[in-house]
C-alpha cells in the first residue's frame, strides 16, 4: 500500500516538473538565442518574459484548429498525439538520484527501476518516428510528405550509431538497468571522477551519442524535416493550434530525454565530481549564492523600475535554496544525499540542454545528401569501432 | 518484479491523457470558422496541382531496408554487451567474426553505391 502511495506521489511530481520544464525550456531557448544574436528576447510578459510560456499556451489554445479536407483524418489526428505521449513516456525510467531515506520513507529518486531501462528508452524513442512520418504522410501536402520522408530516413539512419554508442557503456557496466549503470560510475580514480566519459574512455562514444541525439530530435544542424527555406515547415505545415503545439512539446521532451540518457550513460548520472558529500553540497550552495548575488547586483542597476522589486525577491528565493544545500551538507546528511544527487543530475542535464540551444544559435543546416553520407559512412563505422575498442580494452583488463 | 512496471503504466496514463485533455480544452475556447480557402493544401498561396500520393525517390526505400538489416545486428549486440564480463576474450573473438561477416555486406552495399545519396 505504502509503495502505491509513494509511486502515485512521485509520478505526479515528475509529471508536473517535466511539463513545467518543457514550457520553460522554450523560454530558455528563446532567451539564449536572443542573447547570442544581441537581442533581449521575450521581455514584456512578466519580469524578463518569465510568464511568456503561459501566454503562449493561452495563444495556442485560442487559435482556430483547422483540419483541411484533403487530409487522412484518422492519422492526421493520431500523429501529434503519438508524438507527444511517446516523447513524454521515456522519462519514467530515468533515475534522478540515489536511494534515499527521508522521514522514515525509503525510496529511489526516479520513477520505475526496471531491468531493461535502456532498452525501453530505445524502443520508445524509435517508435517516435511514427509520429512525424505519419504526420507528413497524412497531411497529403507535398512539403509535409517530403518532411516526413526525410525525417523517417534520417531518424532510422542515426538510430544505428546511437544504439552502437550506447552498447559501449553497456560493455563497461554489464547491465541494462539505468540505476546499476550509474552505480558502476561511483567514486573516483586518482581524483578523476569514475564516469564512463573519463575513466571508461568513452569520450569519443559520448560525442557520437550526442551527434546522433541531435539527429534523432530533429534539431539544428540536422533539422532537415522542417527546413523552413525549402519545405516551409516540413511535416507540420498543415497543423495548427494545439496539434501544432504537440509537435513542439514532443521535440523538447525528446531533448530532455536524450540529455538525461547521456548524463546517465556517460556523465555519471547523479554522482558528484567532488568526492566528499559536504564538499559537493557546499559547491551547490555556492552556485546558488552566486546566482542570487548576480540578481542583487542587477537589481541595483535595474533597467526597469519593476525589476527593483522582482530581482531581490528571486534573489532571496535562490539564496534560500542555497541555504538548504548548506543545511544538507552540515546539519542533515540524509537530506544532503538526496538534494546533492538531484542537483548534479539537473546540472549535467541542463548543461547538455544548453549545448543543444547553443548549437542551434551557431550552426547552419546540413544538406540532405551530406547528412545521409555522414550517418552511413562516418557515424556507423566509427560507432562500431568505438564499441570494438572498448570491448578489447575491457577484455585486456580482465 | 512486475510491480516495478507500475510507475511506467501510471506515467503512460498521464502521458496519454495530457494531449487529449489539452486538445479537448482547446476545443471549448477556440473559434471555428472554416472556409474553402483555409482548407486547401498550403503551397505558398499557389493553387495545389494534384495531391501528394504520387511517386518519390527510391533512395528512402533502400535506406529503410538497410536499416532493418543493420538494426537486427545491433539487437544482437545488446545481450552480448550485457554479458561481456563473463565472456571475456571469447566474446571479443566471437563478435569480431560476427561483425566481419556484416562488414563484408556493408562494403558490398557501399561498392554498389547504395549509400551515396546522389
Amino acid at each position: 500500500m505504502e509503495f502505491i502511495i509513494i509511486t502515485l506521489v512521485k509520478t505526479g511530481l515528475v509529471a508536473f516538473i517535466l511539463l513545467t520544464t518543457l514550457a520553460y525550456l522554450q523560454w530558455v531557448e528563446r532567451k539564449v538565442i536572443a542573447h547570442v544574436q544581441a537581442r533581449v528576447g521575450p521581455y514584456r510578459v512578466g519580469p524578463h518574459g518569465l510568464l511568456q510560456p503561459l501566454a503562449d499556451v493561452v495563444k495556442l489554445m485560442t487559435k482556430e484548429d483547422l483540419i483541411p479536407d484533403h487530409v487522412n483524418k484518422v492519422f492526421y489526428v493520431l500523429a501529434p498525439f503519438l508524438a507527444v505521449f511517446l516523447a513524454l513516456l521515456s522519462i519514467s525510467v530515468i533515475p534522478f538520484g540515489p536511494a534515499v531515506e527521508i522521514f522514515g520513507i525509503k525510496t529511489n529518486l526516479g520513477l520505475a527501476d526496471i531491468n531493461i531501462g535502456i532498452l525501453l528508452i530505445l524502443a520508445v524513442s524509435s517508435l517516435g518516428v511514427y509520429g512525424i512520418a505519419l504526420a507528413g504522410w497524412a497531411s497529403n501536402n507535398k512539403y509535409s510528405l517530403m518532411g516526413g520522408l526525410r525525417s523517417a530516413a534520417q531518424m532510422v539512419s542515426y538510430e544505428l550509431p546511437m544504439a552502437l554508442a550506447i552498447a559501449a557503456p553497456l560493455i563497461l557496466s554489464n547491465s541494462l538497468n539505468l540505476r546499476e549503470i550509474v552505480d558502476t560510475q561511483a567514486g573516483n580514480w586518482y581524483g578523476i571522477p569514475n564516469w564512463n566519459i573519463f575513466t571508461g574512455g568513452q569520450i569519443f562514444g559520448f560525442f557520437l551519442f550526442m551527434i546522433a541525439a541531435f539527429a534523432e530530435t530533429n534539431r539544428i544542424p540536422f533539422d532537415l524535416p522542417e527546413a523552413e527555406n525549402e519545405l516551409v515547415a516540413g511535416f507540420h505545415v498543415e497543423y495548427s493550434s494545439m496539434k501544432f503545439a504537440g509537435f513542439f512539446m514532443a521535440e523538447y521532451a525528446n531533448m530532455i530525454t536524450v540529455c538525461s540518457v547521456a548524463t546517465v550513460l556517460f556523465l555519471g548520472g547523479w554522482h558528484s565530481p567532488i568526492p566528499s558529500q559536504a564538499g559537493s553540497g557546499v559547491f551547490a550552495a555556492l552556485v546558488h549564492f552566486a546566482a542570487a548575488g548576480m540578481l542583487f547586483f542587477h537589481a541595483m542597476h535595474a533597467a526597469r523600475p519593476f525589476d527593483k522589486i522582482t530581482f531581490p525577491v528571486f534573489g532571496v528565493v535562490i539564496s534560500g535554496i542555497g541555504a538548504i544545500f548548506l543545511a544538507g551538507a552540515f546539519v542533515w546528511p540524509a537530506l544532503g544525499a538526496a538534494i546533492n544527487g538531484l542537483f548534479w543530475y539537473g546540472a549535467k542535464t541542463f548543461i547538455l540542454l544548453f549545448v543543444f540551444i547553443w548549437i542551434r544559435a551557431t550552426l547552419p543546416r546540413f544538406r540532405y545528401d551530406q547528412l545521409m553520407r555522414f550517418a552511413w559512412l562516418f557515424m556507423f563505422p566509427a560507432a562500431l569501432l568505438n564499441m570494438l575498442i572498448t570491448a578489447f580494452f575491457v577484455a585486456l583488463k580482465g | 518484479m512486475p510491480q516495478g512496471y507500475l510507475p511506467i503504466f501510471l506515467f503512460l496514463i498521464i502521458a496519454m491523457a495530457f494531449p487529449v485533455i489539452a486538445i479537448l480544452t482547446a476545443k471549448l475556447v477556440r473559434p471555428s470558422s472554416p472556409s474553402k480557402l483555409k482548407l486547401e493544401a498550403y503551397e505558398c498561396g499557389i493553387e495545389a496541382v494534384g495531391n501528394s500520393r504520387g511517386r518519390y525517390a527510391v533512395r528512402f526505400y533502400i535506406i529503410s531496408i538497410l536499416f532493418v538489416i543493420f538494426d537486427v545486428e545491433t539487437v544482437f549486440l545488446f545481450p552480448w554487451a550485457v554479458r561481456f564480463h563473463q565472456l571475456g576474450w571469447f566474446g571479443v573473438i566471437e563478435i569480431a567474426v560476427f561483425l566481419a561477416i556484416l562488414i563484408v555486406g556493408y562494403v558490398w552495399v557501399y561498392k554498389k553505391g547504395a549509400l551515396e545519396w546522389v
